[in-house]
């Protein structure tokens, strides 16, 4: 999902002179997040025996297609090092923001890659279903790592009807709320365990000082605008509704606007559509809809808000000055369930696929589902980067927050869901979805007619 | 960047005087249609939609030259109230470690300059064919040749790419070189026909009468008449090669080896669209290219498609 792209500046120049002009294609772009990190020059450390297994593959080569790129396709290159030093392997790396649409061409032609990383199980499950005979059933050894290194609803996003294709690679986690340390402190606040806290609080920050709004939020992202929304509908609706429910509504086997769905919705709109609640230092309400995702919690070092919900991922977005860390400038703590021993979590990811069985693809694949890689990748990794392999060395994290998200990812008494959106066919995960939800903050669309609408625009088949 | 300098209006007296001297009518139209755009509301609406047309580049421009934490907080209009200028964008576009520009400038040129000149030399060959050489079926041929000129590039992307698989040339230059060609072919062939058509017949008889064979004719008769018209689709193809995405996206990919610079720009703006600082820069330093081409050869381009595509 998230092809994360803005493009205030020339957008506006441009429709200010009417011209649609080339531009709005070059404006991707935010300010905000670098590389997620950068401290990306360290060399991994490693031992060759441990790559034994993998066998000699001297002059063989893997070709593998992504749609992650420079910078963070250097720390994935880095990341290989130690496979190709030690099998004498070569990985081609080619990452391309087109990654999309231009695999299924590259299937049809029969100019497959070797591997490729899939951002989304939805895709996944397309692919399998549309090039049955390209798509290769993961080997032994991946099958072996997979079910030792990630839990049972990892697996189960990587596997299509019963076979396993792909392992998980990277993983993000959307339920966090971003806060600043030092406000709760000063104004004695207690991170909140409970849905019904988190709400106490939000009201007690309204007394407290009635000018000062708790929540800021931003959903504008170019041609994506929407998507932090529907990540806050998905995480409520594991709060309210609970993981069954969520699934069942994910795989369309209830009407997305199940009147369970309208609850949680309406339950999102008690926060994102309250006057008193929103929109810190940004506006009303329907600024939520023109503020850039990655700039709206800017509030919180500023101290015009207190609460962002956002992923992982946003530590990126924070001006280079601040600190990411408990007793730091900003920090995150989870969204909280219903009750405290509730815990659900939206968390996304990309999965490895192979599309061929030569020996080294295989070897390759294998390495990627292995602790060994998720380490060297740590490794290399300034910050901004986790993995949901359980064999992952925690300390090579080098953020608290990628600490924190791993820790919650591996913890058996969280219930991990994957990102609805991007599960949902194309045409309503990357579709109506994002966009009913900015007509429900701007113009202000009702709950139900929101929902009934993203139904309808349902692929029948 | 396209004004048209007001210039006098055309004297209706000398317009007569030369009616006297019995001038055709294609030059009549072009002396009444220089009156028309000479007219100051013409020149006027000319400059209009040229800064209009000029403004996003202006403002890519003034982007690419303003450090990041202000391009993230501001745009770039307001670059006047606050001017802070830097080249570190453009220093780590060109020799940023991870961007490797000169290697995909490279590439793009390796590209460009076949898929140019293999498509003009086929379509001189061509032309001249049909318009000098008399054979059966000419007539059909060419109108199936000027048909081609509709069928959309996209449809052929797919079978052509399977095509090159089961030759095995995927992730060569020879790909992209030979897309291109036969993109460019219909269409160059069609300009230098009409074009070699306008060159007076009794020219090629004289040479024949003298003993020439068709070599003789299309190297030491035509070539240099052609000259204009060979520039003109020279430049057009060499823009629509340097600028091409699509082709190049589809057919070679991303990997160094062959990719050039439109796909490297692509990227440039990172993962999640984050960079486009660098991508400003980037975009930049890829127009120079085709833009300092342009403005070297753009009075060929201008006649020479005049020549070839409209008939008096």
């Amino acid at each position: 999902m998230k092809r994360i792209q803005r493009g205030r500046g020339l957008t506006l120049a441009a429709s200010v002179a009417g011209l649609g002009l080339v531009l709005t294609a070059c404006s991707g772009g935010d300010g905000g997040n670098a590389s997620g990190g950068g401290g990306g020059d360290a060399e991994p450390t490693f031992d060759c025996a441990d790559y034994e297994q993998y066998g000699d593959l001297e002059g063989t080569t893997v070709t593998v297609y992504t749609s992650i790129v420079d910078p963070e396709a250097e720390e994935q290159r880095a990341s290989y090092a130690p496979f190709e030093e030690c099998t004498g392997a070569t990985i081609e790396y080619e990452g391309s923001r087109e990654f999309e649409a231009q695999l299924p061409v590259r299937l049809e032609a029969g100019n497959a890659p070797d591997i490729a990383y899939i951002p989304q199980p939805g895709f996944l499950r397309s692919l399998v279903e549309d090039f049955p005979d390209a798509v290769q059933p993961a080997g032994e050894a991946v099958v072996e790592n997979a079910n030792e290194f990630y839990t049972e609803q990892w697996v189960e996003y990587g596997t299509v009807d019963g076979t396993l294709y792909a392992t998980p690679l990277g993983a993000n986690v959307k339920s966090f709320v971003w806060y600043s340390p030092s406000a709760f402190e000063e104004n004695g606040y207690e991170i909140p365990t409970t849905w019904q806290e988190l709400l106490d609080l939000t009201d007690q920050m309204v007394e407290d000082n009635p000018d000062v709004k708790p929540w800021c939020a931003g959903i504008e992202s170019g041609d994506a605008t929407g998507w932090p929304a529907t990540d806050w509908l998905e995480d409520v609706v594991l709060r309210t509704a609970g993981p069954d429910v969520y699934d069942q509504w994910v795989n369309h086997e209830i009407p997305f606007d199940d009147p369970q769905i309208v609850a949680a919705l309406e339950e999102v709109g008690g926060i994102l559509k309250n006057e008193d609640y929103v929109n810190g230092g940004l506006g009303d309400v329907a600024s939520i809809a023109s503020a850039p995702w990655n700039e709206s919690g800017n509030g919180i070092p500023d101290g015009t808000c207190h609460l962002h919900r956002a992923a992982n991922f946003y530590q990126a977005n924070w001006d280079e000055g601040l600190e990411v860390a408990e007793d730091g400038d900003v920090y995150a703590f989870y969204l909280p369930g219903a009750s405290e021993d509730d815990k659900p979590l939206l968390g996304g990811g990309e999965f490895v696929t192979a599309f061929s069985d030569r020996e080294e693809v295989q070897a390759f694949h294998a390495y990627l589902s292995s602790p060994q890689w998720a380490n060297a990748k740590a490794e290399v990794t300034g910050q901004g980067w986790i993995s949901a392999n359980n064999g992952l060395d925690r300390d090579l994290l080098q953020s608290s927050i990628d600490q924190l998200s791993f820790d919650l990812l591996t913890d058996e008494s969280y219930t991990f869901r994957f990102d609805g959106s991007d599960q949902m066919p194309g045409a309503v995960g990357t579709g109506s979805f994002w966009r009913e939800m900015v007509s429900w903050i701007s113009p202000g669309q009702d709950s139900e007619t929101t929902l009934s609408n993203i139904e309808a625009s349902w692929p029948s088949s | 960047m396209t004004a048209i300098p007001p210039t006098t209006l055309t004297d209706p007296t000398e317009v007569d005087t030369r009616k006297v001297r019995g001038l055709t009518r294609a030059e009549q139209r072009a002396i009444a249609a220089k009156g028309r755009l000479s007219s100051p509301w013409a020149s006027g609406i000319a400059i209009v939609l040229a800064i209009l047309w000029t403004v996003p580049t202006f403002g890519l421009l003034v982007t690419s030259v303003r450090p990041r934490s202000e391009i993230r907080s501001s745009g770039w209009w307001t670059f006047l109230q606050n001017p802070a200028l830097t080249f570190e964008n453009y220093s780590e576009v060109l020799f940023g470690s991870s961007t490797s520009f000169a290697t995909f400038f490279v590439n793009s040129v390796v590209i460009t300059l076949p898929a140019v000149v293999i498509p003009i030399s086929l379509a001189l060959l061509a032309a001249y064919a049909f318009a000098w050489i008399p054979f059966r079926g000419r007539e059909l041929l060419f109108v199936a040749v000027f048909a081609l000129q509709v069928v959309p590039i996209q449809v052929t992307l797919l079978p052509l790419l399977r095509q090159y698989v089961s030759w095995g040339l995927e992730g060569s230059f020879w790909v992209v070189w030979l897309s291109h060609s036969i993109f460019a072919l219909p269409l160059a062939i069609y300009l230098l026909h009409n074009f070699m058509k306008d060159i007076p017949a009794s020219l090629v008889e004289a040479a024949r009468v003298d003993g020439a064979g068709h070599v003789t004719v299309f190297f030491r008769v035509l070539l240099p008449l052609l000259t204009p018209a060979i520039a003109s689709f020279g430049i057009f193809q060499f823009l629509w090669v340097w600028n091409d995405l699509l082709v190049a996206l589809v057919f070679v990919g991303g990997t160094t080896d062959v990719a050039p610079l439109t796909v490297r720009i692509a990227e440039l703006a990172g993962t999640r669209g984050s960079q486009w600082h660098l991508l400003s820069a980037g975009a930049f330093v890829a127009m120079v290219v085709p833009l300092v081409v342009f403005l070297a050869l753009q009075r060929y381009f201008v006649r020479g498609l005049l020549a070839g595509s409209v008939k008096g």
